[in-house]
């Protein structure tokens, strides 16, 4: 069976993409593909703990994990609805041109 | 160990809900789809149901398979289903004439814009029905029953263009909706009371030994009050789904549907599961059984002398229908499940029969329901006449070779035996006669005399519309008319149509054979012991004089019928009735049906709309005139409000608000309005948490 370990590498690289992703991309949707793709790192973590913890039989993890996705999903399309408002306000969907808030 | 036939029963009610699903879900299913969809899985299912049948002959005892469902608290709510002699029965029935019924559909219905609609409907009417018929718990019997409500109003409003059929929908809907309010309480009650809902479960069951038994339990008095009480509230149910009086009403208007669905739905299966529910519940029923039997007996002259009356040819069906539903309630209440579910079955064979010859008769005149305006029709539908001639005799219980003659027989043998009263008996036998009477007009003004439709129709219309008021109402406009400016003929219907019309006529003269006294094979398999034959025992006085008597009214009925309306044909399609110009009173009484629906009129919908308008009104002047007066209240509060706000507290606010303005001004340089800046400032205010909480793990 695979360790754990590697479980969690791959979580964390998965992770560490999304967080390059999110920080360094300018075009809104990239940045909110960036952001799922951390969520899915952590539902990642969650299964791996659950399958390599003590309770294994308990559903868990499975559990945690399909509400999170569910939220994941919900979360998708409200930030998908504002990049979508957001754009038809501004005309664009670059991140950092929509600035009007700043001080 | 539970064999895989009854293991897998589930697959029966699932073949044709996946095919009333997947055509729903199809985007613009195609019209051969569809109805190969629905009449594939029907059949799947009458193959299955026919294993079924096998294995409940092969191992006459009970089989079921129980599960759990929810947990509530520390029970579980456990559903499940069975195999007993009983739902065998009712499986293969049920599925093979669904399925002719089905195959009908696709001539009867080949022109409806709206076919895929009504397969999909169809399949799940029968997946519904199908699973009330093997529900092992009264609340899967309940979830499956409330369905089969469902798909009956959808299917009656199916033309929901038309405003009669939708408010037959609605009527039916709300109608049945009393008896199954009565249903659902009794069933609480009977959950409080032997904490199950599982019939069968190894002993614990609410219909097994224990059950009825803990039911009475307790209290003597009280126990025994409330398994009459829950048998009552459940038979409540039952009524309203079977159209015993005083529920009766929504089942002549249903007929506002396609007639393959009136053949289906409100003859053969759907208002048969009313008596099939007392039927599997008959443990409980115990207490209250003379009630069944007087309100079965009361129904059945009741609907059959409304029927003579009545001049639609579906309306007349229906009619019947309901008086045959009160037979079989009379054979459940007097004489036991088998005598009820034999009629049940048989009759589920003539009364499909006999609509589907309707609608026959209706498809080939150009949708003219009213039998005045048709006649005939013996020569331009051999076909339909034959095989609507063989329902009709078994209908009234033709002696010696029709099943109804067999099964009504049993029925008012039941009631002659029966100790409590011989009321039944007697109100059984003039339904009897009134049965054969009315089919015997009815296939009359169909059949023969001369074709009353389309030329002489206009001058009768013109006749009629001469008439002083109160006599017969013209009959209603037909749906499709063709071309009315030239003559036409009726014209026999497609194969798919009269094929199911034979195989039904086939069964309705076989079926009676397996339940004569001679050989009562279908009591013995009910009851679960070997049958033999004797020929002895259909001689014996008591059957003999029984049947004898039997014969010699239906002779009665049919010859009274010949000899008012046979001898001399009917005229025109104005010609008023033979028993009208006799008893005008009695007979616009029966023809308005006992003016129920007035009364009801009366006494319900409008002490309702009067009591709405009462509401109405009340909210109009009296809670209105309050909630507008605290509104004025109110909107003065906050006149004043305002006036304190504006000049005594903003003048002061607005000095401090300029400071915070000045104050957020320099705290505002941190936002430069870049959502990712904000982002990488909290990765690196994360990161150093991670590695202070490392460090500080590491101190300790």
């Amino acid at each position: 069976m695979t360790p754990l370990h590697s479980y969690l590498l791959v979580s964390a690289l998965l992770f560490a993409i999304g967080l390059g992703g999110a920080l360094t991309r300018r075009n809104a949707i990239i940045v909110l593909i960036g952001i799922e793709l951390m969520l899915n790192a952590a539902n990642l973590n969650f299964i791996a703990f659950w399958r390599f913890g003590p309770h294994p039989e308990a559903l868990t993890g499975i559990l945690f994990v399909l509400f999170s996705i569910g939220v994941a999903a919900a979360e998708a399309a409200v930030g998908l609805a504002l990049i979508i408002a957001a754009y038809r306000r501004c005309k664009t969907a670059e991140v950092d041109e929509i600035d009007s808030m700043k001080g | 160990m539970v064999r895989w036939t009854v293991e897998y029963l589930w697959l029966i009610p699932l073949l044709p809900l996946l095919a009333a699903g997947l055509s729903a879900v199809t985007k613009r299913p195609g019209r051969a789809f569809a109805a190969s969809l629905a009449i594939g899985a029907m059949s799947l299912a009458l193959i299955l149901s026919c294993l079924a049948f096998a294995e409940a002959l092969r191992h006459p005892g009970r089989q079921y398979v129980n599960f759990p469902w929810v947990q509530m608290g520390d029970s579980w709510l456990k559903l499940g289903w069975v195999l007993d002699p009983l739902s065998a029965v009712m499986l293969l029935m049920v599925s093979f004439v669904g399925l002719l019924i089905f195959i009908y559909s696709l001539g009867y219905m080949a022109e409806d814009e709206n076919f895929t609609r009504f397969f999909c409907f169809l399949s799940l009417f029968a997946a519904a029905m199908l699973g009330v018929v093997i529900a092992n718990s009264l609340l899967l019997l309940f979830i499956c029953w409330e369905l089969v409500g469902l798909t009956s109003y959808l299917l009656i409003g199916f033309w929901y263009h038309k405003p009669s059929a939708a408010a037959a929908a609605r009527k039916a809907f709300i109608t049945t909706r009393i008896g199954d309010l009565a249903f659902l309480v009794g069933m609480v009650w009977l959950y409080a009371r032997s904490g199950t809902l599982l019939f069968y479960d190894g002993g614990n069951g609410c219909l097994e030994q224990s059950g009825p038994a803990r039911l009475v339990a307790g209290a003597a008095n009280a126990g025994l009050a409330a398994s009459a009480g829950i048998g009552l509230l459940i038979f409540c149910g039952a009524a309203g789904k079977s159209g015993q009086v005083p529920l009766h009403v929504w089942l002549p208007d249903a007929m506002e549907g396609p007639t393959p669905v009136s053949a289906l739905i409100h003859a053969a299966t759907m208002v048969a599961a009313g008596v099939f529910l007392v039927a599997r519940v008959y443990p409980i029923m115990t207490a209250c059984l003379p009630v069944v039997a007087w309100v079965g007996a009361i129904t059945a002259v009741f609907a059959a002398s409304i029927a003579v009356a009545q001049t639609d040819i579906k309306r007349i069906l229906a009619y019947s229908t309901v008086s045959q539903l009160g037979f079989m309630m009379l054979g459940l209440g007097a004489g036991g499940v088998a005598v009820g579910m034999f009629h049940l079955v048989t009759h589920a064979f003539f009364k499909a029969l006999l609509f589907l010859g309707a609608g026959s008769v209706i498809h080939g005149c150009r949708s003219e329901q009213d039998i005045r305006c048709l006649g005939g029709l013996r020569r331009f539908m051999p076909v339909t006449f034959a095989t609507y001639a063989v329902g009709m005799l078994a209908l009234s219980g033709f002696p010696l070779l029709f099943s109804g003659f067999w099964s009504k027989d049993q029925i008012l043998e039941a009631a002659h035996v029966w100790g409590v009263s011989q009321g039944p008996f007697y109100l059984g036998l003039c339904g009897a006669l009134l049965t054969a009477f009315y089919m015997t007009r009815q296939v009359l003004y169909v059949f023969y005399g001369t074709w009353r439709g389309h030329p002489a129709r206009e001058s009768a219309a013109s006749e009629r519309r001469l008439q002083p008021a109160g006599l017969p109402p013209p009959p209603r406009a037909p749906l499709a008319r063709g071309d009315t400016s030239r003559p036409w003929n009726p014209h026999e219907s497609p194969r798919v149509m009269t094929a199911p019309l034979v195989v039904l006529a086939v069964g309705s003269v076989l079926l009676g054979f397996i339940g004569t006294p001679a050989w009562p094979w279908f009591a013995a398999f009910l009851e679960q012991h070997p049958a033999s034959f004797d020929l002895a025992r259909i001689t014996e006085p008591g059957v003999l004089g029984l049947m004898g008597l039997s014969s010699v009214i239906v002779l009665v009925g049919i010859g009274v019928g010949y000899w008012l309306y046979g001898r001399k044909p009917v005229g025109g399609a104005g010609e008023v009735d033979v028993l009208e110009r006799v008893w005008p009173d009695l007979f616009g009484l029966l023809r308005n049906k006992y003016f129920v629906d007035e009364v009801y009129e009366w006494a319900f919908v409008s002490f309702t709309v009067r009591w709405a308008r009462f509401c109405d009104w009340l909210d109009e002047w009296v809670w209105r005139g309050l909630v507008e007066l605290a509104s004025y209240a109110v909107v003065g509060l906050s006149w004043a409000d305002r006036l304190f706000d504006e000049y005594v507290v903003n003048l002061g606010f607005d000095g401090i608000c300029r400071r915070l303005t000045e104050g957020g001004g320099l705290l505002s340089r941190l936002q430069n309005g870049r959502v990712q800046h904000y982002l990488r400032i909290m990765g690196v205010g994360l990161a150093l948490l991670v590695l202070l909480l490392i460090w500080g793990c590491r101190a300790l």
